[in-house]
């Protein structure tokens, strides 16, 4: 029984458990693969290009097969052969160009799971081989064409104070030349596979209403608008719907429309339902990664460490096709600069196509890589200056009233300080380093720090554009339904948005429901992407709420009753009671998109991640001994779940710089499975300390909430890299740090 | 087709398997008990984690038929009465999970440990479940977990 707005007790600010934790425990929940089987349904397979480039010229099936019952869809079968996402580069399925290993060619479909892994063995296909550009740095020379005219899938230029005239080059090196200290440095990172532990799936049909998918997925209008175009149904006759879904990372924004087009492919022609599960081995050869990015770095500053002026160039691989790589470029080029004030800025970064799996979204979405660089290389300066790196970072943060590389002026929110000095005091940083910078045994000792910020939200104009959308339903009894696209993979949103909606519906939070993301039921309220979720669709969503709630309160106070009553009154006056709302930004965001300058978020969080780590110095093994944290996050909702984001975001970004490596030879992967793409256990992941800062966004839900999804994979790659650096006084400025690459550093002598 | 008989989650289960069929396979494809999950092809991940004959196997690396006459219990059949396994109850409580994917691996593994060693360390924890990969938590809830039941503070 709902009970009325005197006995609330509020519920934001509680680590309330996860509403979806006991289905959880119990075995319950069901992902797709959970599913049980439709009637007639049929097992999907796809046959892959072998080769990173080159031409189809024909495929065959072997005729000593028994085809009778098996379905094949080639490309003659696909009614617009063109993934829809921002370009129309991307083929549903490779008609005679083939641009990366692991292309889809064929698609095969049997009711005999064992049968179709047979049929695949039977197509061969003849391909012959073009030349193959594998890098950066040979897409940029343009010596094979593998894309547009020049290779470029993105270009974009930030220039600031000096820079910001017509000959941009000349002019930041003019600055840089009259500073009294100059550094430079080049600073690479490498892919990284989600490997959410969940491999993607769907199961698609067609019946009289259209055609349904259900799948492992972050973004259901994504493969609605997949499905739009490939298949030119009518919107209304497209249904895609979220299954419980085992973690995504970025990793099932994209891409599942691919496999769900695939599916619903094979459904179409043979007319049954299809569950297309990839294994381990296909799911991390054929998916996107993140970009790897290679970028060079030259600053000035003053003999006391004031920082005066950058010139940067980030050269990020986008893979074969476009997919969203000018998204994370720009995301990337937007963090480039760091944590830091510079009076004079040149940033420009480049995606570049090479002949490998398009790269795409992975958490952080392209500033994990250019805050390594940023953070790697004002390290280096301070070891020039002589300075403490921390300190150095201290000196040069962004405060309120800063003015960013693109001009926003941080007028709201602002909290890079506070967590520098929390985490330094937390993990008391200057006396270890001290301690740890004496001459060292066998086992060498180290700590380093990361400073960073990240955007929460979309860029610039992006949720203008987006016009993001949620709603609240007053149901009998005077429950209450949320009704979003923004999906919970595993972050936790749907208890996050119970527990918004209990406070500002004035309800108990076993009062909100939470429904099941499926485009024909909900509004499109954007993408489960960009750290937007909690931030931009929460504020939706308690907005709603508060209407609903008020409305009912209001009946309550005209007539009486409870508010279970007074809400079933309502209802049965009015038939049907729901707000329905659409966000509208802050109205101070000015964003110029064309010369890339203006309020490129609505706000940022802030964070300071400190690692300690030990060494062996004969085999360099690196084990991470203590990780601290401090992460400004507006507002924590629920603080365990908030933690929790942290924690896990930090273990990747950790994963990512020690043990995480795919190892390519010529445009194929070779080691493709959990058995040698090794991602971090219960044993590699170092003891957490974990302190929120509450810095609150005074847009943001539930008292000031901001986004907090991607941050947490930030910080943790250079803070263990200056650790490792500290520790054996070596530079780290390439990732990983593998014992062999280390080795290797150490065996060529490189001293800082 | 042989035939194997054992029993899942305390009940009697009769069956004709193909001698290829992994356990993780019967329990899924044919008993629909779909909370033992597959992460991977390598025995990797630990997803499949299940009690045969009360030890905590990865159930993609054995053969149904190598089950013959065993007990099994998946996560479906570790609540008993309609109440959470303490376990069960410790995961949720201290938030030993979030896309839950791993989780009914991670229970299975963790009561198993307690039941051999009902106080472990830190550190003997984080070292049992080195065998079961969860890529979304950091693993300081289901460390927290683990040692919260231990310590009999799950209510
Ligand atoms: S499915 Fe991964 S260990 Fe069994
Ligand atoms: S909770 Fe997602 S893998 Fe463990």
């Amino acid at each position: 029984m709902s009970q009325g707005p005197s006995q609330h007790l509020p519920t934001v600010g509680k680590s309330v458990p996860r509403a979806d934790g006991t289905p959880k425990v119990i075995g319950t929940a069901r992902y797709v693969d959970d599913l049980p089987a439709m009637p007639g349904e049929l097992h999907g397979a796809t046959v892959r290009s072998p080769v990173p480039r080159g031409i189809l010229k024909s495929i065959r099936f072997d005729p000593n097969f028994d085809w009778s019952d098996i379905t094949i869809v080639t490309a003659e079968d696909v009614p617009l052969n063109t993934v829809a996402l921002i370009a129309e580069d991307q083929p549903v399925l490779a008609a005679r160009h083939i641009n990366h290993a692991y292309e889809p060619i064929v698609l095969l479909a049997c009711a005999d799971k064992r049968r179709v892994l047979l049929a695949k063995n039977a197509v061969s296909l003849d391909i012959e081989a073009l030349p193959t550009v594998l890098d950066v740095h040979e897409s940029l020379k343009n010596t094979h064409t593998v894309w547009g005219t020049d290779n470029i899938q993105k270009r974009y230029l930030i220039t600031k104070g000096r820079a910001d005239t017509e000959d941009s080059v000349s002019a930041i090196d003019a600055v840089l030349a009259e500073c009294e200290v100059r550094v430079s440095g080049s600073y690479s990172s490498h892919h990284q596979e989600q490997l959410y532990i969940e491999p993607q799936g769907v199961v698609a049909w067609w019946d009289e209403s259209g055609v349904h998918a259900t799948g492992s997925l972050q973004c259901p209008f994504y493969v609605h608008k997949a499905f739009l175009k490939t298949f030119g149904e009518q919107p209304s006759r497209i249904h895609i719907t979220q299954a419980v879904t085992g973690g995504g990372f970025g990793g099932k924004e994209e891409y599942p429309s691919i496999i769900a087009l695939h599916a619903a492919l094979l459904s179409k022609k043979s007319g049954k339902p299809v569950r297309m599960i990839y294994d381990r081995k296909e799911d991390i050869e054929a998916t996107t990664k993140r970009h790897p990015a290679f970028c060079e770095i030259e600053t000035g500053c003053d003999k006391d460490g004031k920082l005066r002026a950058i010139k940067m160039r980030v050269l990020m691989d986008g893979g074969a096709y476009l997919t969203l790589t000018p998204v994370v470029l720009s995301r990337g080029a937007l963090h480039a600069s760091g944590a830091y004030e510079w009076e004079h800025a040149r940033i420009e970064a480049l995606a570049l196509a090479t002949n490998t799996p398009p790269n795409g979204a992975f958490r952080g979405f392209g500033a994990p890589q250019t805050i390594w660089a940023i953070e790697r290389h004002i390290d280096k300066v301070a070891a020039v200056l002589g300075m403490d790196p921390l300190e150095l970072k201290r000196k040069n943060i962004l405060k309120l009233g800063s003015v960013t590389a693109t001009g926003q002026v941080l007028h709201t929110s602002v909290a890079g300080v506070e967590c520098l000095e929390k985490a330094r005091a937390v993990s008391e940083y200057d006396r270890r380093r001290k301690a740890y910078s004496e001459k060292q045994g066998r086992i060498a000792r180290g700590i380093g720090a990361a400073v960073f910020m990240h955007g929460a939200g979309f860029t610039g104009s992006g949720e203008r554009y987006l016009k993001g959308k949620a709603a609240v339903d007053l149901l009998p009894g005077g429950r209450l339904r949320i009704r979003t696209a923004s999906t919970d993979i595993g972050q936790g949103t749907e208890t996050v948005f119970r527990q918004i909606v209990s406070d500002a519906a004035q309800v108990p939070l076993s009062d909100v429901d939470f429904a099941v993301p499926c485009t024909t039921h909900v509004p499109d309220s954007g993408p489960t992407v960009a750290s937007r979720t909690v931030m931009v669709v929460g504020s939706i969503v308690e907005a709603a709420a508060r209407e609903v709630g008020d409305r009912v309160r209001k009946e309550q106070q005209a007539s009486g009753g409870t508010f279970a009553e007074a809400a079933d009154r309502l209802l049965a006056r009015e038939g049907e009671v729901t707000s329905l709302l659409q966000y509208s930004p802050p109205s101070y965001i000015q964003w110029d998109d064309q010369h890339y300058r203006g309020d490129a978020y609505p706000c940022f969080a802030w964070a300071c991640f400190i690692a300690e780590v030990e060494v062996d110095r004969e085999t360099f093994e690196v084990t991470v001994t203590n990780f601290w944290s401090a992460t400004d996050v507006g507002r924590a909702i629920n603080p365990t779940q908030c933690r929790g984001q942290i924690e896990g975001g930090a273990l990747q970004a950790i994963g990512w710089a020690l043990f995480e490596e795919l190892v390519w030879d010529k445009g194929i992967i070779k080691n493709p499975r959990m058995t040698n793409y090794i991602v971090p256990t219960a044993l590699d992941a170092p003891p957490f300390h974990t302190v929120l800062v509450e810095e609150p966004f005074s847009f943001g839900p539930g008292g000031g909430a901001k986004g907090i999804g991607e941050l947490p994979m930030d910080g943790g790659a250079p803070a263990v890299a200056a650790a490792v650096e500290h520790a054996l006084g070596i530079p780290m400025d390439d990732l990983p740090l593998t014992p062999e690459r280390l080795f290797a550093r150490s065996a060529s002598g490189a001293q800082t | 087709m042989p035939a194997i008989s054992l029993k899942v989650n305390q009940r009697a289960v009769t069956a004709e398997v193909e001698p290829r069929t992994l356990l993780v396979e019967f329990l899924r494809e044919h008993l629909s008990l779909t909370g033992v999950h597959v992460g991977c092809d390598t025995s990797q991940c630990g997803a499949c984690t299940v009690f045969v004959d009360g030890v905590s196997v990865k159930s993609c690396t054995m053969l149904a038929m190598e089950a013959d006459g065993a007990e099994v219990t998946t996560i479906e059949g570790l609540a008993q009465g309609g109440k959470l396994h303490p376990m069960q109850q410790a995961f949720h409580e201290h938030h030993g999970l979030q896309c839950g994917f791993c989780t009914p691996g991670m229970v299975i593994s963790s009561a198993d440990l307690l039941k051999r060693n009902p106080r472990p360390t830190e550190g003997q924890v984080r070292e049992w479940l080195e065998g079961n990969i969860c890529r979304c938590t950091g693993y300081h809830n289901i460390v927290k977990a683990v040692l919260a039941c231990a310590e009999g503070s799950a209510k």
